[in-house]
Parts: C-alpha cells; structure tokens; sequence
C-alpha cells in the first residue's frame, strides 16, 4: 500500500510544477526586481536597496490607490452582502417570476467585467449618457458624473456589487435553504417576533454563508480591475486607481518596473493580512455558534 | 392567517427588473442604431439598421477574436480538469502529513493575486517566448484556474467510499488505471461545476490576456472590445454591436444551462 501512496503521489507533480515556475518563481523574482530600478526592457540595472518601499511612502498616488483598494474591497462586501441577503430573503418566497427574477440577477456575474465597464460608459457619460437623459426627463441638469475622483470610485462600487450580487444571493439561498422549518417552529412557539427571527435564529444558521460570500467577495474586490479600465482608466488624474491598476500602469506607461513590483509586493502582503484576518474573525464566529 | 397580499412585491420587482434589464436594454438600443442618430440611448431606433454588426466584424475582427477566445477556453479548461483532477486524487486519499502541506500551499496559492507578480509573470513569459502564443496565455490561466479546481475535485473525491478504491487495487489495479478507469467516471457533476467556473473565467480573462497577447493578430474578445472601444471613440455603436456579439455566447450557454452554472458556483463556495 505504501508503494501505491508513492505512486499516487506523482499525480501532483504537474500542478506543483506549473505552481513553481507561474506563481513562486515569480513572486521570489517580483520581490529581488522590487529592489532594483529595472525600467521593464533593458538589459543593465542597478540594486537600489529599499528606496522603492520608501518612495511608496510618500508617494500620494500610491496611498490613494492604497485606500481605493480598501474602500472597493470593503464597501463592494458590505453591499454585495447586504443587498444578497435582502434578495435571497425576497427571492426565497414563493411567488410569480421569482425563478426570471433569479435568472436576472445572476445573469451579470457571467459578463465579463470588463464588458460591463463598457456598458456603465454608456449610462455615466456626460454627453448623451442614459442616466442623463433620465434626468433631463425630470427636468434636472445633466451631471459629469466621472469627473470628480470620489464619485469615480463610488460609481465603480456600485458598479461592481450590483455586477457581483448575484454570488452572494445564490449563497445565501442556499443557505436559507438548509435551515431546517423545525427551528422558525421552535422560535414560533418561544412567541419570537419576525425580527427578532432573523436576528436569532437565521442569521446564526446563515453564518457559514456569510463565511463564504465575504470572502469571495471580499479578494474580488480588492483584486478590482477590469471595470477600473474600462470606465475611468484610473482617472480623473490617478483619483480612481486601484493598487492592481496602479502596477500595471507604473509598469507599462511609466516604464518603471521596479517600482511597479514593489507595490505588487505590498499589494500582495496587504490583501493575504486583510482577508486571513476576516476570514479567521469569521470563522472564530461560525464555531461560537 | 399568515397569507397576506403580495402586492408590495411589484415596485421591489419593478426596480430590480429595470436595474438588471437596463444595460442589456441600452447595450441592444446602440447596436442598432446608426452612428449618425444622436437621439437618447433610451429610445429604440426608428430605422433599425446592422452596418454596426458589418463594421464589428470586419473592421473590429470580432468573429477571429471569438475563435481565439474559444480555442484558448477549450484547450485551458481541458487541462485544468486533466491536471486538477489527477493532482486531487491523491491530496483526497492519501492524507499524510506532507500531502497536507502540499494542500495548504495549493489553496495558499488562491491568496496570491496575480497583480503583484504580473510583472516578473510577464518578464518570464518572454524569455520563455510564450509573448503572442496560445500556450502562453494558456498555461497563465492553466495555473491560476488549478487551486479552485484542486479544490473542487479533492472535496467530492473525498466523499467517494474509498471501497472502490480497495477494491479495485485487490483486482489488480494499479493508480493510474484505478483512477482513469474508477474514479474519475464518479466526478461527472463536480467536472460540469469546474468546466463553468474555470470556462467562465478563461472566456472574460482580461488581466492576463492583456500582458500576454499584445499582438492585435492574437486578440480575445476582450481585448479586441477593448481594442475597438478605444480606437473608435466615433463609432460607439460599431463597439457595442461588439460587445453584444461578444456577451451573446455566454448569454446563451448561461440560460441553457443555469442549473449547473448556480451549482457549480455554490459548491465552489460552500465547504
């Protein structure tokens, strides 16, 4: 038996080869290059010690990203899981065209983001932009809604929790959907009140749901990407980048690849610290329960 | 007693119905609309016409973008189920302490956003020459699309009785045979699950596909959208009839095929 365990063992050696040479060899290169003034092409370069960690420091484009980063991780979550509940509450009874309004909901998870960006274009854009036009319809002025840095990256939220809600809401009709009736019973004849419930008895029941939606949602957006390309290209000025954005930005038009590792680098420590850190709290929650 | 009027369902559904439907609405209204019609994006075209679809496909090389983005989809997720699968099976059945490092580090590897290594990735890449080759994107998305896979098989092998297993070693079965010819038969329903996801994914890839296919010649279809979006700030409307023509596919499978897609994403989800 134990020759057999050998053998089976090699059925892994692909994958740990192809994790070798795509994803370590490249973070051990991404963090020596992080200490270099390597422009992307040339040949030569120089060790620059630690001076691209401390250039990040001060650099305002960086700790703007830096914080665009945590507010399109954090506040995408907070909607993505708020309005999820809500719909799988609404979507969980039983009525005429829920099983359409589903379909509806989840059928942008499948559009590329980058697409949707696109299509957000066409609602937010000042001249002829639909939601212009909306506001025209009531007689309001017309709105330059992605000229100002905040409502970028708000927009861009917004944009990205509705695309994605619908990940969350399966999750949690699948969640609701485990909860045995015998517990609403219980709680029914304790004489709970409908909120208190949901309180005490669902959203205990929920919690590995919750484990689940947070997170997914939670590396989503910090990873926030595609939609930034798309619909503001980072802009107006550098107000709407995110970290992944930035790097690719500070390595291709700004031909300034040692840098641009170094912020892959923090980038990459922050997101593994933030997301074990609740993940673990979340997961501390479930087994309280 | 408890049966109250639904009435107060329709706003909730009428606002959700129009937040939903809306971009597929505007995206279907600029298709079809000449470029010279300035009317608003809400009103539907009084003469419907398809130059935008002719100009999207000849000019923006939409249907060679479509064919690529296929090939690499199809090549990438069969490996992904090939080579996750085999490297599950063990991770599932032989639980020794290193197989359960091997485990940590595989959903380790999860954690890494491909943003902070992109540009040593890519750096690599090119001194592979894999720059403008279908195996170079393909093995990036290959690599990044394994953990979940990983993942996904080892969790459903690991509730197959290993009785089959045992059994088919006492008939003489070596692994190789014992997993080919027994187990992996059983995970026809996980393998709908990670052919969706990883597909999905492979088929909307845009971070990757950028470094990697910098030639127009090698375009996927959301690099050729991206492409045209950029170029023809004029011509708005030949960009949506590509976008439209790049979404309908996935449009497509999705409605045919919802029940596996919701499936395969709560199994993804949900331990």
């Amino acid at each position: 038996m134990k020759k057999r365990n050998r053998v089976m063992n090699l059925f892994y050696i692909p994958a740990l080869i192809l994790f070798s040479i795509f994803v370590i060899y490249p973070l051990c290169k991404g963090i020596a290059l992080s200490f270099t003034n390597w422009n992307g092409y040339s040949q030569t370069y120089k060790m620059v010690g630690l001076s691209n960690y401390t250039r990040m420091l001060t650099d305002k484009n960086v700790i703007r990203a830096f914080i665009n980063t945590l507010i399109y991780g954090g506040m995408s979550t907070l909607l993505q899981n708020v309005l999820g509940l809500a719909l799988a509450l609404f979507l969980n009874q039983k009525f005429k065209g829920r099983a359409v309004t589903r379909t509806l909901v989840y059928l942008p998870v499948m559009i590329a983001p980058l697409i949707m960006g696109y299509v957000m274009y066409f609602f937010f854009s000042f001249n002829n932009g639909a939601l212009n036009d909306l506001l025209a319809v009531f007689g309001k002025e017309a709105v330059d809604w992605l000229s100002d840095g905040k409502t970028a990256v708000a927009i861009l939220t917004i944009v990205n929790s509705l695309q994605f809600v619908g990940i969350s809401m399966v999750i949690y009709l699948a969640g609701l959907q485990g909860i045995a009736d015998m517990y609403y019973e219980a709680a029914d004849i304790d004489g709970a009140t409908p909120l208190k419930k949901f309180r005490y008895v669902m959203l205990p029941l929920l919690q590995p749901a919750v484990t689940s939606s947070v997170t997914i949602n939670l590396i989503g957006g910090l990873k926030l990407f595609d939609i930034i390309m798309a619909l503001t290209s980072g802009g107006p000025g550098y107000d709407s980048h995110s970290l992944s954005t930035l790097v690719h930005r500070t390595y291709f038009a700004s031909e300034n690849a040692g840098y641009a590792s170094a912020i892959g680098i923090i980038t990459f420590l922050l997101i593994a610290v933030f997301s074990n850190l609740i993940v673990q709290y979340l997961k501390k929650k479930e087994v309280e329960m | 007693m408890k049966k109250k009027n639904g009435i107060w369902r329709i706003p909730v559904l009428i606002v959700i119905f129009c937040v939903y439907f809306s971009p597929f609405y505007i995206l279907t209204v600029i298709s079809f609309k000449s470029a010279t019609d300035l009317s608003s994006r809400w009103e539907f075209p009084a003469a419907p016409t398809l130059d935008n679809f002719r100009t999207a496909i000849e000019q923006g090389g939409i249907l060679k973008a479509l064919f690529h983005s296929f090939v690499i989809m199809v090549i990438a997720v069969l490996l992904i189920v090939v080579v996750g699968s085999l490297a599950a099976y063990p991770l599932a059945r032989n639980k020794s302490k290193w197989n359960k490092v091997i485990k940590a580090f595989v959903m380790g590897i999860m954690m890494v956003p491909p943003l902070s290594i992109l540009v040593s990735l890519y750096s690599i890449i090119v001194d592979m020459g894999g720059v403008n080759q279908y195996w170079g994107i393909i093995i990036i998305l290959l690599t990044f699309e394994l953990p979940q896979a990983i993942f996904l098989y080892s969790n459903f092998i690991s509730s197959i009785p290993t009785a089959l297993d045992e059994a088919a070693a006492l008939d003489g079965c070596g692994p190789v045979r014992t997993f080919f010819l027994i187990i992996f038969p059983q995970l026809k329903s996980v393998t709908a699950s990670v052919v969706i996801l990883a597909g999905i994914h492979c088929w909307n890839d845009y971070q990757f596909s950028l470094y990697v296919l910098q030639s127009s010649e090698m375009s996927t279809v959301t690099l050729a959208i991206s492409s045209f979006f950029s170029q023809t700030t004029s011509n708005l409307n030949a960009a949506s009839a590509a976008a439209l023509l790049a979404i309908l596919p996935v449009v497509v499978c999705f409605l045919c095929l919802q029940k596996y897609f919701i499936k395969g994403m709560v199994d993804s989800a949900v331990k």
